[in-house]
């Protein structure tokens, strides 16, 4: 079965994050596709590689990152809410005179047409947010 | 189908619209903060017996751990997923509706 994945809150804020993240494993792990993961709203968070948690803390960021790497997944964050929130990629760096960019490892900004698209490919598009 | 509730009953409205919309048969997955619905005792004991005559209801499991509520303290009916029992749910079910 094809699964989409909607990320809607940031990480280490309440438990949407890692709910995303342990549902996602766990259908990969199942032998399901991932469509892709969407990140919308404050979920664009998860995908700034500034992050630095504790050490005996989860890595929210690099985590979907090893992740992605692993299962090749397609990890989307929002462009319009990443732009608000100062989540860049070096393109939209350049664009905004911004002096540096941030998006983490694996992740990539795209456009709502992928949020989209994902419902049209996915069977089923599961939201975690609040 | 297939309804989640991830916010705790004593906090936000969620469960209270999900069972007030969810159509008799489907299922509920309580999970983050809305696993303290299936906790025996509470005010909401009562409207959570209705709903098990309605609805088949899950906790995840992880989820009862991580607050300390061992399974035990959860109202009969109620039976206990892990994140693979949740994606048994999703693809079974035809539709999955978040309640946030």
């Amino acid at each position: 079965m094809k699964f989409g994945i909607l990320v809607n809150e940031g990480p280490y804020q309440h438990q949407a994050s890692d709910t995303a993240f342990n549902f996602t494993k766990a259908a990969l792990d199942k032998g399901h596709e991932i469509v892709r993961v969407f990140f919308y709203h404050d979920g664009v968070n998860n995908g700034t590689r500034l992050t630095t948690p504790p050490q005996d803390d989860r890595n929210i960021v690099n985590r979907w990152g090893e992740l992605a790497k692993e299962y090749e997944l397609d990890l989307v964050v929002c462009v319009a809410a990443a732009q608000r929130r100062g989540i860049v990629d070096a393109d939209e760096a350049k664009r905004h005179g911004k002096d540096a960019d941030n998006i983490a490892e694996g992740f990539h900004i795209s456009g709502l047409g992928q949020l989209i698209e994902m419902g049209i490919k996915a069977d089923r598009v599961m939201a975690f947010g609040d | 189908m297939l309804h989640t509730v991830n916010k705790s009953p004593f906090e936000k409205n969620s469960l209270d619209t999900c069972l007030r919309l969810a159509k008799s048969g489907s299922e509920i997955l309580l999970l983050e903060d809305g696993v303290y619905a299936a906790v025996k005792g509470t005010v909401v004991e009562q409207k959570m017996l209705q709903a098990l005559s309605d609805y088949s209801v899950y906790a995840l499991g992880p989820d009862l751990k991580a607050r300390g509520i061992e399974e035990d303290r959860l109202i009969d009916g109620i039976e206990v997923v892990g994140y693979d029992g949740f994606v048994d749910l999703a693809a079974s079910s035809d539709r999955v509706q978040s309640w946030l």
